[in-house]
């Protein structure tokens, strides 16, 4: 499949740090953003503050964001650097400026990484290559949204297994755990990065929604030789399914009405065919861990009393979000204990 | 003007089957004498070509460039266009109306056409087949011909509507000319800047079909039958870049119903697949966009039956800032002329066994053809003195920053190439020298 040629190709055109994709990081990689991440939880805050103080780094955000961009900037805070936030609602974007020159003029301005967020997919990537600093990739278009990869699988990881088992992870850590993703596959970021982030891991991820959410292409995250990903298109089989393996997630995925108008797809139906509500959960994965990227829309793709009761890990992955982002911020500007194997 | 000889070449020449060593006089533009080897060592010529291992042949004809002026002159002009086709073998081009303004009238074509544009190489030139590409009402087909059109086209957009592509290929099929077709049902392409398919869902871009472009071609096919059968007329519909297995069966099956299709392939389309858009290079962007390998294959096995008529670059320059943007707001478009020939003999002629004739054939004699070029892809006695001069045995790579294109939006620079361009004289005079 195309991940070994992509992740070939990528390793000489950007700045050493940068996170553009999930798809391009080894497994070495993502073990040692575990461990950094662990050693930063753990670092006195006095001692945390110095790790980036002096250095710039800016947050270019042409999309609104409550959480990636909030955990970005604490986190960059509580390490020490200097943040500025720019917005396509409140720069120069509005007079038409490029990427390539916002980034030149970031930059100028002294900016040693940026953390962008883009509407279109790959904008990254043109990014890192213009400014050869390094990019870390807060949310592309449809494409990827690698730091939530990284942040669910370190809420996976601490709820099945521990913080201790948190910390490292090879090809055969999620052996048996099988992670239902479900709903607008299509138009999801934080799929894709899951989808090609876990089953490297040894997770089984299933695929879950109606073909106009979910056409047959998704196959093309890859891993299909090795049944990593597969399509299950009834929610409650993928469920019960998910559960007679071993550990089973549930991941939930926005739901925008104005897509399902779009695609002629029935609300009502929806709900009663994917939403995971109580009932569903109790019979058919009682013990599946339950997790949403966030925003949600509560009594759309889930029920409040789901996100809300034991089985939810929503919050958990909000603060696993702003630890995992110190790590990636440390990695970037390649400092500290962080060892680096590649970009 | 003074005599040319081209001498101890191989003259593979597919008009009249000749595969042999031969030497070349050229004189007032035209081919004076085609001679066995030693017959014209005698002659005294101010100037002369040495094709010692080299392959002589028709000077290429593209069917399909843009050459951006007027209006667009930032990124290619006339003059540079055309030094770039020299720079690859062309003698002949056919710029598209898709210019700033359109070309839809004969003032515009007349200005195209002046010798004061600078043209290297014969300069043809297809003007629009409705009024400002806007698809509606019908240019002045009858005029425009008498002003040198060799076919209509709204390239860069199809003629969608039924009634007019209708009208449009009854009023060609009057003056003899094709209507040629971007094949593309732009109501389902909305947004959409690559190939649909699993590589585009990976990516996170909207894909273009392949029923986009098979329904166009499928629905120009239905009229041609409808209108020989109706208006006793026998319509010439050319379909452009064929990128998709399905439009190549529907070509392939309309020919052999004997309706008057021809069809060309683009180099990149049989080179290439999505796969090339690795991490949104968007010089492996164009439409139609690259598709899946199986397409691939498709393409390169009608050119080998003989589905495919010709080769044809769909050359199309764009400047730096309209490619260094993200992938989806990219120009749609590369830079074709000075690879095509490096191209064909690499994949067609090393790559699947296509005799040499087949290439120079799809490549000068068949799109002099379809749009009626007399005298040009052939080197008999009295054709027009245009000629390349190539070694087909180099092995070189592309290198961008020597294009003569004022652009440099190309997927091949630093690819591999076979058959380099010696020499390319159009109308006797020499216009490149590698």
């Amino acid at each position: 499949m195309a991940q070994g040629s992509h992740g070939l190709m990528t390793t000489s055109k950007y700045a050493a740090g940068s996170l553009l994709s999930i798809a391009d990081l080894p497994v070495a990689e993502v073990s040692a953003v575990l461990a950094e991440t662990g050693r930063l939880e753990t670092m006195p805050q006095s001692e945390r503050a110095k790790m980036l103080a002096g250095r710039r780094v800016a947050l270019l955000f042409y999309e609104s964001s409550t959480r990636t961009r909030t955990s970005f900037e604490l986190a960059a805070k509580s390490l020490g650097a200097t943040t500025t936030l720019v917005s396509d609602k409140s720069s120069s974007i509005e007079k038409g400026e490029s990427l390539k020159d916002t980034g030149l003029t970031l930059r100028a301005l002294g900016a040693e990484c940026i953390i962008l967020r883009h509407p279109a997919s790959g904008a990254p990537f043109l990014l890192a290559r213009e400014t050869g600093l390094p990019v870390l990739n807060a949310g592309d278009g449809m494409h990827e949204h690698p730091s939530q990869a990284l942040l669910d699988l370190r809420t996976m990881l601490t709820r099945l297994y521990g913080s201790e088992r948190a910390t490292a992870v090879n090809a055969a850590s999620l052996r048996g755990v099988t992670v239902v993703i479900t709903g607008d596959i299509l138009h999801s970021r934080v799929a894709r990065s899951n989808a090609m982030l876990l089953p490297r891991l040894g997770a089984k991820v299933l695929l879950c929604g109606p073909t106009a959410l979910l056409p047959e292409d998704a196959l093309g995250l890859g891993y299909v030789q090795d049944g990593g990903v597969e399509i299950v298109r009834d929610f409650d089989v993928a469920l019960r399914r998910a559960c007679s393996e071993g550990p089973a997630v549930a991941m939930m995925l926005r739901i925008q009405k104005e897509r399902l108008a779009g695609l002629e797809l029935d609300l009502g139906d929806y709900i009663a065919r994917y939403q995971l509500n109580a009932e569903r959960l109790a019979a058919c994965a009682p013990e599946a861990l339950v997790m949403h990227p966030g925003p949600m829309i509560r009594g759309m793709e889930i029920a409040g009393d789901v996100a809300d009761g034991r089985n939810s890990a929503i919050e958990d992955q909000v603060s696993h979000g702003l630890a995992v982002r110190s790590a990636l911020l440390v990695r970037a500007l390649g400092v500290g204990g962080f060892e680096s194997v590649t970009v | 003007m003074s005599d040319l000889l081209i001498l101890n070449g191989r003259l593979v020449d597919p008009a009249s089957g000749l595969d042999a060593a031969r030497d070349l006089l050229l004189r007032d533009g035209r081919v004076a004498a085609v001679e066995e080897p030693g017959v014209l060592r005698s002659i005294a010529t101010a100037d002369t070509i040495d094709a010692t291992r080299m392959i002589v042949a028709p000077g290429l004809v593209d069917v399909h460039v843009h050459l951006r002026e007027p209006g667009q002159t930032y990124k290619e002009t006339i003059a540079t266009g055309t030094a770039a086709a020299a720079a690859g073998g062309f003698t002949t081009v056919v710029a598209m109306p898709n210019t700033v303004p359109v070309n839809d009238s004969v003032a515009r074509l007349e200005w195209m056409l002046d010798a004061a544009r600078g043209s290297m190489v014969k300069l043809c030139s297809m003007p629009a087949a409705t009024v400002g590409s806007l698809g509606g009402e019908l240019t002045d087909f009858a005029a425009l011909h008498k002003g040198g059109a060799v076919g209509f086209t709204d390239d860069g957009k199809p003629v969608l509507e039924d009634h007019v592509m209708r009208a449009a290929l009854v009023a060609a099929a009057r003056l003899g000319v094709p209507v040629s077709q971007h094949a593309e049902d732009t109501r389902l392409t909305g947004g959409c800047s690559m190939n649909a398919g699993p590589v585009a869902f990976r990516l996170g871009l909207r894909g273009m079909t392949v029923e986009a472009e098979a329904r166009i071609v499928e629905r120009d096919i239905r009229l041609l039958r409808e209108i020989e059968k109706a208006e006793g007329l026998r319509p010439h519909l050319h379909v452009q870049h064929v990128s998709t297995a399905r439009a190549m069966a529907a070509i392939r099956e309309a020919k052999a119903q004997g309706l008057h299709v021809t069809c060309e392939v683009a180099p990149h389309h049989f080179t290439l697949t999505d796969e090339a858009i690795g991490d949104y290079d968007t010089h492996a962007k164009m439409n139609p966009p690259l598709r899946a390998e199986a397409d691939r294959v498709a393409m390169i096995a009608g050119l080998m039956d003989g589905t495919v008529d010709c080769i044809a670059t769909d050359h199309a320059p764009h400047a730096a800032h309209e490619k260094e943007v993200e992938f989806a707001a990219a120009a749609n478009g590369i830079t074709g002329l000075e690879t095509a020939l490096g191209l064909a003999l690499r994949v067609l002629h090393k790559g699947q066994g296509m005799p040499l004739t087949r290439v120079m054939q799809l490549m000068s004699a068949a799109p002099a053809g379809i749009v009626s070029l007399a005298g040009r892809g052939a080197l008999g006695v009295g054709s027009f003195a245009d000629v390349v001069v190539f070694d087909a045995a180099a092995e070189w790579s592309f290198d961008a920053k020597k294009t003569r294109s004022k652009s440099r939006n190309t997927p091949f620079d630093g690819a591999a190439m076979l058959g380099r361009v010696k020499a390319t004289v159009c109308e006797g005079r020499v216009v490149f020298r590698g």
